[in-house]
């Protein structure tokens, strides 16, 4: 069951990871690779269980940090060019 | 080790790959950014929290067992705080959301995304 | 100073818990990096009576209980959205209010919002909450005010 579960989560990663390839926003991508990095964690700590060796948890645990660190420090450019880009060539402004 | 615990952890790890499995799928079918964002919210609440109970149930080890806890913990106070700074630089930025109003729908002509 | 040694106790049975270690080495070098935290959080000035919540510990497990049944029936809804597709949607953008009066209050109630799947908090500005929902049961289910009366509760 504990390889059922691992084989299940790599088929979700897959799945994001398609996601963050034909996203059609840049926001899309974004939400892509927080769910990817929750994953991670999840990954990692069945793997622990797997091979028996549960002291990957400490690893997750620093996974789980970074992930939150990385979607929190990009989305800080997001007054950026780059994010308003997308928005602006189909919306013509309004405020 | 018991056979009920055996099966109990085997019955939520099943759950929580189901759960996973669906969100995955959501976020492949929803239309819209913000729609996709509750595919994710189901994979990161419900989903890795099943399959943490499944593993906090197979191993003995106190010291695992809390560990497994924080990791739980973790996921369930910093998902939102993400999720909530994805959202809310979407919408400053102008990414409009898809309504399913018939009464909101007339104002807009046509989706951001799509 | 109280709420330094309240985040000193916290980042003590933190670095325990996790470490598992307990030679005279690694004991200080724990010391060490608990005291490092400390210096950082005082620079930057947040040690303050936000960094630690005992105060309204008391109700807090009860709301946990209420907020994890309302989160399995959310995940039901969201998951049986998610099979049916896309025609079975209707997403909406609402504002509710937040009756709290603090920031702890008003950070708590979002938060829960956005961890219930099927409603995410898009912005919070004073006290008018900004929410985007799947479907409209999640917006009336919102608006009834049941999670924004518990909140209070457990805060005030």
């Amino acid at each position: 069951m504990l390889i059922g579960a691992t084989l299940a989560i790599l088929v979700v990663m897959i799945l994001a990871i398609i996601r963050g390839i034909i996203g059609p926003t840049l926001y899309d991508r974004i939400l892509a690779v927080n769910m990817f990095g929750t994953k991670t964690v999840l990954l990692i700590a069945l793997l622990g269980f797997v091979m028996g060796r549960p002291e990957f948890l400490d690893i997750a645990i620093v996974y789980a940090l970074i992930n939150f660190i990385t979607v929190v420090g990009v989305l800080r450019y997001s007054d950026s060019f780059a994010f308003k880009q997308p928005a602006e060539k189909k919306q013509p402004e309004e405020s | 080790m018991d056979v009920a615990i055996e099966i109990m952890s085997a019955i939520c790890l099943l759950i929580g790959s189901f759960l996973c499995i669906s969100g995955g799928v959501g976020i492949l079918r929803f239309p819209d950014f913000y729609t996709r964002m509750h595919a994710v919210g189901v994979t990161d609440t419900l989903g890795a929290g099943m399959i943490l109970i499944g593993l906090m149930l197979q191993s003995q080890d106190i010291l695992i067992i809390a560990k497994l806890v924080m990791v739980l913990l973790m996921t369930l106070f910093i998902n939102p705080t993400a999720s909530h700074a994805l959202a809310k630089a979407a919408i400053h930025n102008g990414l409009k959301p898809v309504l399913g109003n018939k009464e909101c729908n007339h104002t807009e002509s046509e989706s951001s995304s799509r | 100073m109280r709420h330094a040694i309240y985040l000193f106790l916290t980042l003590t049975a933190f670095w325990l818990l996790n470490s598992g270690h307990f030679s005279a080495l690694m004991l200080s070098l724990g010391l060490g990096s608990i005291l490092l935290v400390l210096f950082i959080a005082h620079r930057m000035d947040v040690v303050d009576h936000e960094s630690q919540l005992v105060h309204l510990s008391p109700k807090l497990p009860s709301y946990f209980f209420w907020l994890l049944k309302e989160l399995i029936l959310a995940n039901i809804s969201v998951v049986k959205h998610i099979w049916l597709g896309n025609h079975s949607i209707s997403p909406a953008l609402t504002t509710v209010k937040a009756s709290q009066k603090t920031d702890v209050g008003k950070v708590i109630y979002a938060n829960s919002i956005t961890l219930t799947p099927g409603t995410i908090t898009v912005d919070l500005v004073g006290d008018r909450i900004t929410v985007h929902a799947l479907s409209q049961d999640n917006i009336q289910a919102l608006e009834t005010g049941e999670m924004d009366r518990r909140v209070s509760q457990v805060v005030n």
